[in-house]
């Protein structure tokens, strides 16, 4: 059976769309089937991350309007044989997603795919209430900082109260923290929320630790998902993610600072 | 990090530590109102409406709210009147 997986977080800019392309190439490398949707309707951005934009045709819209069919529509991934991307429209109006639609159009992917990632848009308005209301897995995205710590409980509280799972009295959305961005020098220095902190405020188990990385940016500059630079830190941290979210037991990493040498705390880090 | 930085970060307050304690307090109060139903706020609009048709009051006039007591629920209306505005009774 399928799962439907939202990655949310109600604040923007903390790395949904990073961890979508990330997680769903993850998924996709351990050899399931898995299709990433882009819920962003107006703003289309996951096409970029996942360096497919130039091969858009037709997308969520179109699907659910009855414009194209799922087919015409997947966009498949050039390097990975079972990853596919559905793009969200560019159109500007708000309301040309409708839940029957998106249900429907989950229902057909369920018949073929393995994991179906939906990369929620920023705030509560209806694309991020419709990524979110048909899952049975939340990754939820916060950075360690107070906005976006605030934001994510008030979607870990609609995604208990107003998702299809909460609604129909069904087991509850399997709630995961994903932490991004977190720079365990300035943890260290008591500039920056802790794991434990975050961990503590929102009481949810912890998928993994994503730290700050030029990779990133890298990554999304050149359209290759963060996860496939196994070099990187990101990459390695995505990679155990993918391996905790599938059951595996991973310790974490890259939670304490590397230690400086002398001549570095001194001049600071140049390169 | 530089030389200075070395000297500088010892007295530096932990900003992490505020951080933590003002959401603790923040989440804790919005978690207790999110129990709530969602019509508390046109239930306020409602009884803004009738209550205007008598008194000028604004909507910070009326405060809402459901708690608990014991095993009941407590909706509370708190309606603050004007002092010098004499009922308009059409």
């Amino acid at each position: 059976m399928a799962k439907v997986i939202v990655v949310t977080s109600g604040k923007g800019g903390v790395g949904k769309t990073t961890t979508s392309a990330a997680i769903s190439t993850g998924l996709a490398l351990r050899g399931f089937k898995t299709v990433v949707i882009d819920f962003d309707v107006g703003l289309r951005n996951l096409d970029l991350i996942m360096g497919c934009e130039r091969r858009v045709v037709y997308d969520f819209v179109n699907v659910i309007m009855g414009d194209a069919n799922l087919n015409q529509a997947l966009i498949k991934d050039k390097q990975l044989e079972n990853l596919f991307i559905l793009p969200a429209s560019q159109t500007r109006d708000k309301d040309a997603l409708t839940q029957e639609g998106v249900e429907k159009v989950l229902n057909e992917l369920k018949a073929s795919f393995d994991f179906i990632v939906c990369d929620s848009p920023a705030g509560i308005e209806r694309g991020a209430h419709l990524a979110m209301y048909f899952a049975d897995e939340a990754i939820v995205v916060t950075n360690p900082e107070v906005s976006s710590v605030r934001d994510s409980d008030r979607m870990l509280g609609l995604l208990s109260s107003k998702s299809r799972r909460a609604e129909t009295g069904q087991s509850p959305v399997k709630e995961h923290l994903l932490l991004t961005r977190y720079s365990p020098e300035r943890v260290e220095r008591g500039e920056m929320l802790s794991v434990e902190d975050v961990q503590e405020i929102l009481s949810i188990p912890l998928l993994g630790v994503i730290p700050e990385s030029q990779a990133v940016l890298n990554a999304s500059n050149s359209g290759r998902p963060v996860i496939l630079d196994a070099e990187s830190t990101a990459g390695q941290a995505y990679a155990d993610a993918v391996a905790r979210f599938l059951g595996e037991n991973v310790d974490h990493r890259f939670l304490t600072a590397e230690k400086k040498g002398f001549l570095k705390r001194l001049f600071g880090s140049v390169a | 990090m530089s030389l200075l930085d070395l000297f500088r970060s010892r007295n530096k307050t932990n900003t992490a530590a505020i951080a933590k304690e003002r959401l603790q307090i923040l989440v804790s109060h919005e978690r207790s109102t999110r129990s709530g139903p969602d019509f508390l706020p046109e239930l306020k609009q409602e009884l803004l409406a009738v209550i205007r048709k008598y008194y000028p009051i604004e909507l910070d006039q009326v405060k809402v709210q459901l708690g608990k007591q014991d095993d009941c629920s407590l909706l509370e209306l708190d309606i603050v009147l004007p002092v010098n505005v004499k009922a308009d009774v059409a």
